[in-house]
C-alpha cells in the first residue's frame, strides 16, 4: 500500500454533484500531478462529511481542515498553498472567523464509522475497515437463535421513530416455521428535517448491507428488500453497486461462505409518499398498490410482504447491527444510557453555528448537542424552540434544553425522538408559521384512508390559516387540540396519531404566541 | 365446536370465537357500538373510527370492526372519552359533507344521518371543509355525489371485491382523496356494469340511481299516452317492509291497486314474461343438450351480468341465451301485441318498468333492444323510486285494499315467480326443460339444491330420456367470474364445459338483492325476501311456466311457438364485446338469430 | 411502446411501481397517459382502475403531460423557514406560472413536494432527477437560464 501523507476528502453528493464536483475532482487530480504531488496527496471520493457547506467541500487530514464551496478556479491556489506549503486557505475554510471546530464526534461512532472516510463506493475499502467479519461471524460461528439473543441483550431499539426492541422484534418472526419470510429495509425516510438514512447509505452502504445479511440470518429470511424513496438517487446508486459488488464476492447469493445459507437482496424504490415510511403501507407499496396502511394485528413480523412473516427495520437501525455482533452486546452497551443503549445520528439544522450531522450517545442533552455538535448558537442569535423529530415531533422550548435525548427521559414530557431531526429556532421564528407549515405537510401527506385523518388534518390546516390570519379565537386553539387528540385516539395509523405532537407542544410551550396571534 | 376464548364486554362475560371481530361478538350478544363504514356483508375498510372501544392494557382505543378478540380481552365500548372522540369524528366527516338531508335520496335511510342523530353532535361545531365538486352523471343508471361521499370504503370494496368489476377505485391521496373512476372519466366510460350494488351499500346518499320518477309522472298525466307498466318478481316481496309490514311481505295485489290509484292505464306483470322466457331459453337449451353441445347456456335475464360478460368474457357471448330479459321480452310485446290486441297506437305507449335494478335502465336504452320499432321499455324505475312516488301520491300501501292486474300479460306460475331469487330461473327451466325433454311434468318441482345463499350452487338433474343434466348457479359478479373461468379452462383444456346449463345474476342474492332495492339491502333482508318468493311459488295455483294460460294463449295468437321465427325476432338479441376500461362497445360479439 | 419497458420486468404485481417509474422516466413529457395505463393493465393482468389509483397516490407521478424539466420545491417545515416561500413567488412570477401548471413553451412544469431529504441545503429543489440545494432568488434566475440555454 501507497503512503500519502494527506489525505483529501471530496463529499460527493447531490449537492456537490450540482456543483460539478466530477469535474472538479479530475482537475483537482490534474493540478496535483502537476505539482508533483499524486504520490504525496490522495484524494478520496466519499460520502458526506460531518458538516454541511455549500457546494463543492472538502475535509484534509490530518490537518482536519474543512473547506467548502470551492471552485475549480481555486485549485492552483489550494494546491500550491495547502499542499505545497502547508497553509490552509482561510478565505475558502468552512469554519473560517471562528475559533470553534465542530465536534465531529469521532469519538462516538458507531453508524458513522466509516462515513467520510473511506470511498463508499469500494466495497475492498470497507473490508479494510474489518467490514462483513460480522456477517461471516453470524454466519459461521453463530446459530440464528444467538444472534437474536446478542441483539436483544444489546438493548438495541427501532431508529425510525417508535423505538420499539429490535431483538423482540426479530424474536416473533424467528421461531416462525414456513417457507418464506423477508427482511425489508425501511429507507422511505420522508420526516421532514431527517436525511440521516440518507447520509448512512451514501457514506457507507456497505455497513447498512452487512446489517440486512446478519437480520436476515437472524430471522430465517432468504430474500431481503431495501425500499427506498425514488427521490435519493444517488443512495440507489450506491446501493446498487454496493449490492452487485456483494454478490462478486459472494458475500450474498446461493451457499454463502458454504453455510447452505441463501441470500438475495433487491432495491425497490418508492414514488413520493411519507406515509410508506409506516411500516404496513410500506409493505403495501412494496406490493404494488396504494400506500395505505393495513390494520395491526396481525403485525408484519407473523404476516407481511404477501403474507409471509416480515422483518421490517429502519436503516440506522441495521446499521447499527455489524458492530453489536462483532464486538458483542456488552461493548455495545458502553455508549447510550442503561435503558437505552447506543447511539443516535442527528441531523442539526436551523439557526446553529454549524448545521450538521452528528452520532451522540444517547441521553445526550439537547443543549450538549447544540452547543457541542453544533457549535451553539449562530452568532448573536438566541435559542426560542427546537423542533425535534420533524413534523411528528415536538416543539420545545429552552425549559427541555436539559432533557436528554432518548426514547425513555423524552416519553415524560410527550416528546418523542423520533427520527433524530433537530431543528433550531431563534427568537425571530413564529412558531405559528412552523406549526401551520407542519400541518400543511401532514394535510398532504395523509394517505386518505381513515376519516379521521383525512378530515382532522384539513380542519388543523384551515383552523390554523385562520389564526395565522389574525382570524382566529382562542376557542380555536382549543378546537385544535380537541381535534388533535380525537385523531390521535382514532386514526388508523401513526400518521394520523402524530399531529398532536407538534400541536400539543406548541399550544402547551408557546400558547402566548398564538393567543396574540388571534382575533382581537 | 371450535376453541372459544373469554372475554368481557363492559363487564358481561363472553365466551367468544376467536375467529371473530369485537364488533361481531358485540353484535351477537345484543351490545351496540355505534359504527359508519362497518357493513356485516363486507370485509372491514375500518376507514372511520367510529366503532373505537377501550381494550385493557392498550394505550390507544381499538377499531372493533377489525381487532379480533383474544383470551382474557377486557372491553370497554362506552365511556366520556369515547363519546367525545366519536361525536368529534361525527362532526368532522359531517364537515366535509354536503349536508341537505330533507332533499336526499337517502334521507331517513341514511347511516351518517341516524349516527349524528343518535350522538347527538352539534352541527355547527366544526368549520366546514367541503370543497364542492361536480357530480358524475355520466352514467345511465347510477349517480355518484361526491359531495356527499364520505369515504368509507363500501362501494369500492364491493366494486372490486365482490362484485369484481374493478370501476371504482380510491384516486388521490390526503383531503384530496377520493373514490373515482380511472382518468376519472365517469361510471358511463368505465368497465362499470350498472349493477348498482355500490348504491345499496352507499351509507349516505352519494350513489344513487338516476331517477326517471318526473318523466314517468309527467307520461302518467299526459292523456295522449298509454303508460303500461311491468313490475319485476322481486318488487311484490320488497314493499311491504317500507309501509311498517314485516320484512318478506307478500303484496302483489297491493302493488296493482297502488300503480292503478297512481294512474298508470295498463297494469300487467313481468312475471308472465319471465314464463315466457323459460319456454324461449328452455326450448333453446333443450336443442342444445339433444345436439349434444360442449358449450354451456347461460341466461341472459340480468343485464349487470350481460354487460359484465360483454366486458371480460365475450369469448363466450355465443353461450349466453339469446333470450332477452323478461323486461324486454314484455317491453316489446307491449308496444306489439298488446297494441295490437288492444288497438292502441304503439306510438302512443309508454312502456313503464319497475325493476329492483339500476342496470335495467341501461338495458332499456340499448340501442339493439327496439325490435318493436321503438324503444321498447321506456322508463326503469327502481324500487327505491316506485316506493318514493307511493309515498309522493300519498297512498297508504299497508292498507289499500287488493286489486287484481289487467289481464292479457300479467298471469303468472310459480315458476315465474322465483325468478327473483337466485336458483330461481334454474329452477323454472328444470321445471319446464323436464316437461319439454319428457313430456312429463315433474313430480316434485321443488328443487333443493339450486336454492340458498351459497355463492355458487352445483346440482345434477336426471332427465329421462337424456340423462344427467349438470347445471351450476352463480350470484354476485364475483362468483360469476369463478364459473366462467371453470367455462373457459374446461373449453380450453378438456373441449367441454363443467355443465350444461348456467344461471347467473349480478346481485348477490338475486334480484331480492339488487342494486334498486330498499337501502338497508343486507344479506339477511336478501335472504328473507327470497324465502317469501319460495311461499309465493308454494301457494300459487299454477306453478310450472308451461302451464300459464296467457303464455299458452300468446302463443296461439302472436308467438307461435317457442322459438319461431317471430319469437326469434321479438324476443331474442345479440351481444357486444367492450373495452375493459371503458366499458364501450368495440365489435358486435354475436349475430341475431333469423 | 412500452414492450421495451415491459421486457425487463417479471408480469408481477409488484413490479407495477417499477414499470410506471420507467414509463414516466422515459415520456419527453414525464407523465403516464391512459394508453400507457391500458398496456400495464394488459401486462400485468391489473385492473386499470388500480393502477390509476396507484399512480394518483404517489406524488412523483403524473397523469398529466408536464414540462421538460420539472420542478419539485420541498414545501416543507425546514425549506420553510429558509424561505421557500420566497423562492416559489419568484418562480411563479419568472416562469408566469401557478403550482401544477406548465409554462407555454412545454418547458418548466412547477410543483411542490414533501421534504427531499437534503435540508442541510434548504431551500431545496428538485428539477427532473437533479437536486438543487440552497436556493436564492438569483441562483434560480441562473438555473433557469442555463437550462433554458440546454434546450
Amino acid at each position: 500500500m501507497k503512503y500519502f501523507r494527506t489525505h483529501v476528502l471530496v463529499g460527493v453528493n447531490e449537492a456537490s454533484k450540482q456543483a460539478g464536483v466530477e469535474k472538479f475532482v479530475a482537475a483537482l487530480r490534474k493540478e496535483l500531478e502537476k505539482s508533483g504531488l499524486q504520490e504525496e496527496v490522495n484524494v478520496l471520493e466519499t460520502g458526506p462529511l460531518g458538516f454541511f457547506g455549500k457546494g463543492i467541500c472538502l475535509t484534509v487530514y490530518p490537518d482536519n481542515v474543512n473547506y467548502e464551496n470551492i471552485k475549480a478556479e481555486d485549485i492552483p491556489e489550494l494546491v500550491a498553498e495547502h499542499f505545497l506549503k502547508g497553509r490552509p486557505v482561510h478565505r475558502l475554510m468552512f469554519d473560517a472567523g471562528s475559533r470553534f471546530t465542530p465536534k465531529f464526534n469521532y469519538e462516538s461512532r458507531i453508524v458513522l464509522r466509516n462515513s467520510g472516510i473511506i470511498d463508499p463506493e469500494s466495497i475492498d475499502e470497507y473490508l479494510g475497515t474489518g467490514g462483513y467479519e460480522a456477517w461471516e461471524k453470524a454466519l459461521l460461528q453463530m446459530k440464528p437463535a444467538d444472534i437474536v439473543e446478542e441483539v436483544k441483550q444489546s438493548g438495541l431499539r427501532g431508529r425510525g421513530g417508535a423505538g420499539f426492541p429490535t431483538g423482540l422484534k426479530w424474536s416473533f418472526t424467528a421461531p416462525i416455521k414456513c417457507d418464506q419470510k423477508y427482511v425489508v429495509v425501511n429507507a422511505d425516510e420522508g420526516e421532514p428535517g431527517t436525511f440521516k438514512d440518507r447520509l448512512i447509505m451514501e457514506g457507507d452502504p456497505n455497513q447498512l448491507l452487512e446489517g440486512i445479511m446478519i437480520c436476515a440470518r437472524a430471522v430465517g429470511a432468504t430474500k431481503a428488500f431495501i425500499y427506498i424513496r425514488g427521490e435519493y438517487k444517488l443512495s440507489i446508486e450506491r446501493l446498487r453497486k454496493a449490492i452487485a459488488q456483494c454478490y462478486e464476492y459472494g458475500l450474498l447469493g446461493k451457499n454463502i461462505f458454504g453455510s447452505k445459507f441463501d441470500l438475495d437482496l433487491e432495491i425497490r424504490i418508492g414514488a413520493g409518499a411519507y406515509v410508506c415510511g409506516e411500516e404496513t403501507a410500506l409493505i403495501e407499496s412494496l406490493e404494488g398498490n396504494r400506500g395505505n396502511p393495513r390494520w395491526k394485528p396481525p403485525f408484519p413480523g407473523v404476516k407481511g410482504l404477501w403474507g409471509c412473516p416480515t422483518v421490517v427495520n429502519n436503516v440506522e437501525t441495521l446499521a447499527n447491527v455489524p458492530f453489536i455482533i462483532k464486538h458483542g452486546a456488552g461493548e455495545y452497551k458502553k455508549f447510550g444510557t442503561p435503558d437505552c443503549s447506543g447511539t443516535k445520528v442527528y441531523t442539526i439544522l436551523g439557526d446553529v453555528a454549524y448545521p450538521g450531522l452528528c452520532e451522540a450517545d444517547m441521553g445526550t442533552t439537547l443543549r450538549t448537542i447544540i452547543n457541542d455538535y453544533a457549535g451553539g448558537m449562530k452568532k448573536g442569535f438566541r435559542f426560542k424552540a427546537a423542533l425535534i423529530g420533524g413534523a411528528a415531533g415536538v416543539i420545545l422550548s429552552d425549559r427541555l434544553l436539559d432533557v436528554k435525548m432518548d426514547l425513555n427521559s423524552l416519553n415524560q414530557y410527550s416528546a418523542v425522538l423520533g427520527s433524530g431531526a433537530i431543528l433550531v429556532m431563534d427568537e425571530h421564528a413564529s412558531i405559528v408559521d412552523m406549526l401551520w407549515s407542519i400541518l400543511r405537510f401532514f394535510r398532504h401527506e395523509s394517505c386518505g384512508k381513515c376519516s379521521p385523518c383525512r378530515n382532522g388534518t384539513q380542519q388543523l390546516y384551515d383552523i390554523i390559516c385562520k389564526i395565522r390570519k389574525g382570524e382566529g379565537t382562542e376557542q380555536d386553539l382549543d378546537l385544535m387540540l380537541l381535534i388533535a387528540e380525537t385523531m390521535q385516539q382514532t386514526s388508523f395509523c401513526a400518521l394520523g396519531q402524530s399531529p398532536v405532537m407538534p400541536v400539543r407542544s406548541a399550544l402547551e410551550n408557546f400558547r402566548d404566541e398564538f393567543v396574540a396571534s388571534t382575533k382581537k | 365446536m371450535a376453541k372459544t376464548v373469554n372475554i368481557w364486554i363492559d363487564g358481561h362475560a363472553i365466551e367468544a370465537d376467536p375467529s371473530m371481530n369485537i364488533i361481531e361478538v358485540a353484535d351477537k350478544h345484543g351490545i351496540h357500538i355505534p359504527r359508519l363504514c362497518y357493513h356485516p356483508d363486507l370485509p372491514p375498510t375500518a376507514n372511520c373510527g367510529v366503532c373505537v372501544v377501550d381494550v385493557a392494557g392498550n394505550p390507544l382505543p381499538k377499531r372493533a370492526c377489525c381487532t379480533p378478540v383474544t383470551e382474557g380481552m377486557k372491553i370497554t365500548t362506552n365511556s366520556p372519552k369515547l363519546r367525545s372522540y366519536r361525536k368529534t369524528l361525527v362532526e368532522m366527516i359531517l364537515s366535509n359533507h354536503e349536508v341537505v338531508c330533507p332533499t336526499c335520496a337517502a334521507n331517513n335511510k341514511c347511516e351518517l344521518q341516524t349516527l349524528a342523530n343518535n350522538l347527538g353532535v352539534d352541527p355547527d361545531h366544526l368549520p366546514t371543509i367541503l370543497r364542492k365538486q361536480p357530480k358524475d352523471d355520466s352514467s345511465l343508471s347510477i349517480i355518484r355525489d361526491v359531495n356527499k361521499c364520505i369515504a368509507c370504503g363500501r362501494c369500492v370494496t364491493v366494486c372490486n371485491e365482490v362484485q369484481t368489476v374493478y370501476a371504482l377505485t380510491f384516486a388521490d391521496r390526503g383531503f384530496e382523496g377520493h373514490v373515482d373512476t380511472s382518468f376519472g372519466k365517469g361510471m358511463a366510460n368505465s368497465p362499470c356494469v350498472n349493477c348498482g350494488q355500490c348504491t345499496v351499500y352507499c351509507p349516505t346518499g352519494a350513489l344513487r340511481e338516476k331517477s326517471e320518477i318526473d318523466a314517468v309522472w309527467e307520461a302518467i298525466l299526459d292523456p295522449d299516452k298509454h303508460v303500461i307498466v311491468q313490475e319485476a318478481p322481486s318488487i311484490r316481496v320488497s314493499l311491504g317492509e317500507e309501509f311498517g309490514m314485516p320484512l318478506g311481505s307478500v303484496t302483489p295485489k297491493k302493488m296493482y291497486a297502488a300503480l292503478r290509484k297512481m294512474g298508470f292505464d295498463s297494469v300487467m306483470d313481468t312475471n308472465f314474461t319471465a314464463d315466457l322466457t323459460i319456454l324461449e331459453e328452455g326450448t333453446e337449451c333443450v336443442a342444445k343438450l339433444k345436439a349434444g353441445e360442449k358449450r354451456p347456456l347461460i341466461t341472459s335475464c340480468s343485464p349487470g351480468w350481460i354487460k359484465f360478460m360483454e366486458t371480460y368474457y365475450p369469448d363466450l357471448a355465443d353461450c349466453v341465451s339469446t333470450a332477452k330479459s323478461p323486461m324486454s321480452m314484455f317491453g316489446v310485446l307491449a308496444k306489439t301485441y298488446y297494441a295490437q290486441e288492444h288497438k292502441v297506437d304503439p306510438a302512443k305507449i309508454v312502456s313503464v318498468a319497475i325493476m329492483p335494478c339500476t342496470a335495467k335502465k341501461f338495458e332499456a336504452r340499448r340501442p339493439e333492444l327496439r325490435d318493436s320499432g321503438y324503444q321498447d321499455t321506456d322508463y326503469v324505475l327502481t324500487t327505491r323510486e316506485f316506493i318514493r312516488m307511493i309515498k309522493e301520491a300519498g297512498i297508504d300501501f299497508a292498507n289499500i285494499p287488493e286489486e287484481e292486474p289487467d289481464e292479457g300479460m300479467s298471469f303468472y306460475s310459480g315458476a315465474g315467480t322465483i325468478f327473483g331469487a337466485t336458483g330461481g330461473v334454474m329452477e323454472a327451466a328444470i321445471r319446464s326443460a323436464y316437461f319439454l325433454v319428457t313430456g312429463k311434468d315433474l313430480e316434485n318441482v321443488e328443487i333443493g339444491a339450486v336454492r340458498g345463499l351459497e355463492g355458487v350452487k352445483e346440482a345434477a338433474v336426471d332427465v329421462p330420456g337424456f340423462g344427467e343434466v349438470r347445471v351450476a348457479v352463480a350470484h354476485g359478479l364475483g362468483n360469476a367470474r369463478k364459473v366462467m373461468d371453470r367455462v373457459r379452462e374446461g373449453l380450453a383444456t378438456k373441449g367441454e364445459s363443467p355443465w350444461h346449463f348456467i344461471e347467473i345474476m349480478a346481485c348477490p342474492g338475486g334480484c331480492v338483492g339488487g342494486g334498486g332495492q330498499p337501502y338497508g339491502n343486507d344479506i339477511a333482508s336478501r335472504a328473507r325476501r327470497g324465502l317469501a318468493l319460495y311461499e309465493e311459488d308454494r301457494n300459487l295455483p299454477v306453478r310450472q311456466s308451461h302451464r300459464n294460460p296467457e303464455v299458452t294463449r300468446i302463443y296461439e295468437r302472436f308467438l307461435e311457438k317457442p322459438n319461431s321465427p317471430i319469437a326469434l325476432k321479438l324476443l331474442h338479441t345479440y351481444y357486444f364485446k367492450r373495452s375493459v376500461t371503458s366499458g364501450q362497445v368495440t365489435e358486435q360479439a354475436t349475430h341475431k338469430h333469423h | 411502446m412500452y414492450q421495451e419497458i415491459f421486457s425487463k420486468y417479471a408480469p408481477t404485481p409488484d413490479n407495477l411501481i417499477f414499470i410506471l417509474h420507467d414509463i414516466q422516466d422515459n415520456d419527453p413529457r414525464h407523465y403516464i397517459s391512459e394508453e400507457a395505463v391500458q398496456a400495464v393493465s394488459e401486462y400485468l393482468k391489473i385492473p386499470s382502475n388500480h393502477i390509476y389509483g396507484v399512480i394518483t397516490f404517489y406524488s412523483m407521478y403524473s397523469t398529466q403531460p408536464r414540462g421538460k424539466y420539472v420542478i419539485r420545491l420541498c414545501e416543507s417545515p425546514h425549506c420553510y423557514i429558509r424561505g421557500s416561500e420566497n423562492i416559489l413567488r419568484k418562480m411563479k412570477n419568472t416562469l408566469g406560472v401557478g403550482i401544477g401548471e406548465t409554462t407555454k413553451d412545454g418547458l418548466f412544469t412547477l410543483e411542490l413536494c414533501a421534504c427531499l431529504g437534503v435540508c442541510g441545503n434548504a431551500p431545496v429543489m428538485m428539477i427532473n432527477d437533479d437536486v438543487y440545494g440552497d436556493l436564492t432568488e438569483d441562483k434560480v434566475d441562473e438555473i433557469f437560464a442555463r437550462l433554458r440555454e440546454a434546450k
